[in-house]
């Protein structure tokens, strides 16, 4: 071919119709089919086509080559120019307008192809003009076009005001647009010849149409600035073909905008391949996106249902196959369903493909849904949404991708849930301290042994005895009067004895059981006693305990022994069920090893002569052979305590024995004192006391367990001996109570109440108890394992 | 490590079958056709109450003096037949599960695409090259 030098108008009008033609997108050959359009456009006769096309070389050819079209499109100026088709003529005329392709408006063309061919700077101008469609500016048309476009993204189908074809011809565009739109309502099908009009006719199409689908397409060009087009004629803005694509596109998106319209735009598309990156979505590509993606789904921030995705699809025309792998690329979380990013990613591969682009094996990494949403955050309104949420409806799109939003938004749930676990490994090892509270537990709440619900189970039933017998010894005193006058004044009190029993020193206590002689008594004689010692006790820190409602039971008694106090006072004596109360806790047979020998000895003595007393069954008192002295209180609480005192049965069967104590007073004593010493018991006797348990001692147990307990377990079988010493001592206090005190009904009624308070709480001391067994238990085998595997190993 | 991967559908017909190009495809095509017997008689001897319990996993089907065959259903009784080498014995009975789960989950994943008509061949990109990426060891 000749040489062929085109003024850069002509250029310019070259590659964009050029562009036009290669529907393909290869930039090398236009389809044959388009340039014969466009020369039909040309309003050439056919002859004349022919002959051009003879002359350019693509008969020869086959195709239409670069330079074969531009030398076709030059001819056709020369045909349209009236001059005699010659190769000479290309490069001979000079001037030669740029031809014209015929669409529908001649005259506009023309206006154009003149304001093309005078006007290479305002192509230039217009290019700068136009406010550039993210960087599509492929040439001015291409700006031209992308003006149109924009109004077509705008989806208003009529603006004319954009496509400016050039701000030159401020002949209105709208008029050409509206012509145009008349036309394309009309010229529906006729895509083709508009398109053959050439870039001119683009952007009218597109104002017409005002669907935005084409604008995206052709915003998504991100060709090189016009000017370069212009520079090279090698370079072909392969966008360009988006131009002509307008029309087409236009044509169909007036007809239809619906969903259907996609097809066009995606036709249109076709040609929007990015120019730098070919993956990469512009900002009208992504604007159309979004806006497809609300036909289908109105909630930005919702998903489209593989099923309306498949169809929406499908009407891009691509095989099905290719739709598959598209859409296995870009369902990124593999959910069956798309988000506006997922969405945005497969429509951009469909377009990419109709382009003539390949599918990636891959995901681009600009179609990444994590990095769609960065880019556009700005774009589009709701994009920031939707990089904003984190739990859209079942997923968000951050979340979708494997991306930082999604990975922040979990790290917290993450170490939240980290932070839950810590708290429980917390809570168990808070938990296994519990059992330690009883031991730790102050006496120092007379006011209701209340306080200290577990723990103060040793001491205070101690305490108890202690006070219960201090309390017997009072109304030893006084007997038999004084128990009745006491105790009308002293129901209120009786709380405050409890307390007091709790409190009651060592000393006081003592002497207060020491004063009652008959440990076979009843609880109500204890109760009364206890009343007594109230009286007496006033100083002790127990007056200012409060008249405890006696329902507390005394959650800390759940020493053995303070339960017992009570429940065998209750049983046994009615009456004196108050300065049963008093003794609770006697005790908690917590384990005291260096101590239990001692008081146990006696205590089993003291039991055993409560017991007698009661005569309670060891079935019913099992922990308190003590209570067994007093069957009193057996019939009443027996029941409920015996269950719950079962550490301090193993002890009370060891204070069974003791029953057969003839004085079980003064064992009661001694045990009292023997505990009073075990401070730590004491501390849970007031505890136990005030639930008005009797302060059934479980003298055997208390011996039998240190037998049989390991070292861990002494401590609570000395207290519990203790306890049981002093309930021993209480219940030994007791029996001689109800003598004297049988008569006040009230009293009794009292007391007896405040056994079965203290029996609640003995009871729980015993469960408690029975649970430190369990453990101590469970560490005694623990141990032995360990040893039974160093055993072995010490041989070797 | 898997000589031949075959992916059948409910209906006994294969949906997926690939083998190394290696061996006479044909002989891997047969064996596979042959297992589905044993796969059926493994499935019915669960007993019908258990099929909720019923393990995915088969196990061994059945051997053969150069191969092993093993198996693999789904709840949609859609079967995984995998023949393997058998002078490969560092293949344990874990790494199978794990194909078998790889395997799984890739079908999912293929279910998942609209565009996929279930019945159909599946051309999946994705899961060819999950399948080459099991095979390739082999070769």
């Amino acid at each position: 071919m000749e040489g062929l030098t085109l003024s850069d108008a002509e250029q310019k009008y070259y590659s964009d119709l050029f562009s036009y033609c290669d529907i393909e997108s290869t930039k090398k050959v236009v389809v044959n089919g388009r340039v014969l359009e466009l020369f039909r456009a040309a309003q050439l006769p056919n002859d004349v086509v022919l002959q051009i096309m003879e002359l350019c070389g693509a008969t020869r050819l086959g195709y239409f080559g670069r330079s074969q079209f531009y030398i076709a499109l030059k001819l056709v100026a020369v045909a349209q120019s009236g001059f005699p088709l010659r190769v000479e003529s290309i490069n001979t005329v000079k001037d030669l307008p740029l031809p014209r392709f015929v669409a529908s408006k001649n005259e506009q063309e023309s206006r154009h192809a003149a304001s093309y061919s005078s006007d290479s700077e305002n192509q230039g101008s217009y290019s700068g003009v136009i406010p550039p469609p993210p960087g599509r500016g492929q040439v001015k048309k291409g700006s031209v076009t992308h003006d149109t476009v924009q109004p077509r993204t705008s989806a208003d189908a009529q603006e004319p005001a954009s496509p400016v074809v050039s701000p030159q011809q401020s002949p209105p565009t709208s008029p050409h647009t509206w012509r145009k739109h008349s036309r394309h309502p009309s010229g529906g099908n006729s895509e083709r010849p508009l398109a053959g009009s050439g870039p001119f006719w683009s952007p009218f199409g597109e104002a017409q149409s005002g669907s935005a689908g084409g604008d995206a397409v052709w915003s998504g060009h991100s060709p090189p600035p016009p000017q370069e087009n212009w520079v090279s004629f090698a370079d072909t803005p392969p966008t360009s073909t988006l131009l002509t694509m307008h029309p087409a596109s236009v044509q169909d998106q007036t007809t239809v905008r619906t969903v259907a319209s996609a097809t066009t735009a995606i036709e249109i598309r076709r040609q929007s391949s990015s120019y730098d990156d070919p993956w990469k979505i512009t900002d009208e590509q992504r604007q159309y996106y979004v806006n497809q993606f609300k036909t289908i789904q109105p909630d930005l921030n919702g998903f489209i249902p593989g099923s309306a995705a498949k169809e929406f699809f499908t009407k891009s025309k691509l095989p099905i196959l290719e739709l598959s792998h598209i859409w296995e690329l870009s369902d990124f979380d593999k959910d069956g369903a798309l988000t506006l990013d997922e969405f945005c990613a497969a429509f951009h591969l469909v377009v990419a493909r109709k382009n003539g682009y390949d599918l990636p094996e891959k995901l681009p990494e600009s179609l990444m849904p994590k990095l769609i949403d960065l880019e556009d955050s700005a774009d589009v309104g709701d994009q920031p949404g939707e990089v904003g949420y984190s739990g859209s409806p079942a997923e968000a799109p951050p979340s979708k991708s494997p991306s930082m939003p999604s990975l922040n938004q979990t790290w917290p749930e993450l170490n939240q849930s980290s932070e839950q676990w810590e708290t429980f490994s917390e809570r168990s090892s808070s938990s296994q301290t519990l059992t330690q509270f009883d031991s730790n537990i102050a006496p120092a709440d007379p006011d209701t042994a209340i306080v200290h619900p577990v723990p103060i189970r040793m001491t205070p039933s101690k305490i108890h005895m202690q006070e219960m017998e201090l309390k017997r010894t009072g109304s030893d005193h006084t007997n038999p009067t004084s128990p009745l006058l006491v105790k009308p004044s002293d129901l209120s009190e009786e709380n405050k004895i409890n307390s007091s029993v709790k409190f009651a020193s060592g000393n006081t206590v003592a002497d207060g059981y020491s004063s009652s002689d008959s440990f076979t008594s009843d609880p109500e004689q204890i109760g009364s006693n206890v009343t007594r010692q109230r009286s007496h006790s006033g100083t002790s820190p127990d007056t200012a305990a409060p008249p405890p409602p006696p329902p507390r039971p005394q959650p800390s008694h759940s020493r053995s022994s303070s339960l017992d106090m009570n429940r065998t006072f209750a049983v046994t004596t009615g009456q004196q069920q108050t300065g049963v109360v008093a003794h609770p806790p006697a005790v908690p047979p917590r384990p005291q090893p260096s101590q239990a020998p001692g008081p146990t000895v006696h205590r089993p003595v003291d039991a055993d002569g409560l017991m007698t007393h009661t005569s309670t069954s060891p079935q019913q008192i099992p922990e308190q052979p003590n209570f067994a002295d007093f069957s009193q209180f057996e019939v009443f609480a027996a029941s409920n305590v015996n269950e719950e005192q079962d550490d301090e049965a193993e002890k009370h069967p060891e204070v069974l024995p003791v029953e057969k104590a003839s004085d079980p007073a003064s064992s009661l004593r001694v045990a009292k004192t023997d505990s009073k010493t075990e401070e730590k018991t004491a501390a849970t006797a007031p505890a136990n006391v005030s639930k008005g348990t009797t302060p059934l001692a479980p003298p055997p147990k208390p011996v039998r367990r240190r037998l049989k307990s390991e070292d861990e377990l002494r401590p609570e079988v000395d207290e519990h001996t203790q306890k049981t010493g002093v309930l021993a001592a209480v219940l030994a206090s007791q029996p001689s109570i109800p003598r004297s005190v049988g008569k006040d009904k009230k009293a009794i009624q009292a007391s007896i109440r405040r056994n079965k308070e203290t029996n609640t709480v003995l009871a729980r001391l015993n469960s408690e108890l029975q649970q430190q067994l369990k453990d101590v238990l469970e560490e005694r085998i623990s141990l032995e394992v360990q040893l039974e595997q160093l055993r072995p190993f010490s041989h070797l | 490590m898997a000589v031949c991967v075959a992916v059948i559908a409910k209906e006994n017909y294969p949906l997926y079958i690939r083998s190394t190009p290696t061996e006479n495809e044909l002989k891997f095509h047969y064996m596979v056709h042959t297992s589905l017997d044993v796969v059926d008689e493994k499935i019915s001897a669960m007993g019908k109450a258990l099929v909720d319990q019923r393990e995915l996993y088969l196990g061994l089907l059945y051997p053969t003096e150069d191969y092993k065959v093993y198996g693999y259903v789904t709840n949609s009784k859609v079967k995984f037949v995998m023949v393997v080498d058998s002078s490969n014995t560092a293949l344990r009975d874990n790494e199978i599960r794990s194909m078998f789960r790889k395997l799984h989950n890739s079908y999912t994943d293929v279910m998942c695409n609209p565009f996929y008509n279930p019945g159909d061949r599946i051309q999946s990109r994705a899961f060819d090259n999950m399948v080459t990426s099991m095979m390739i060891q082999v070769c």
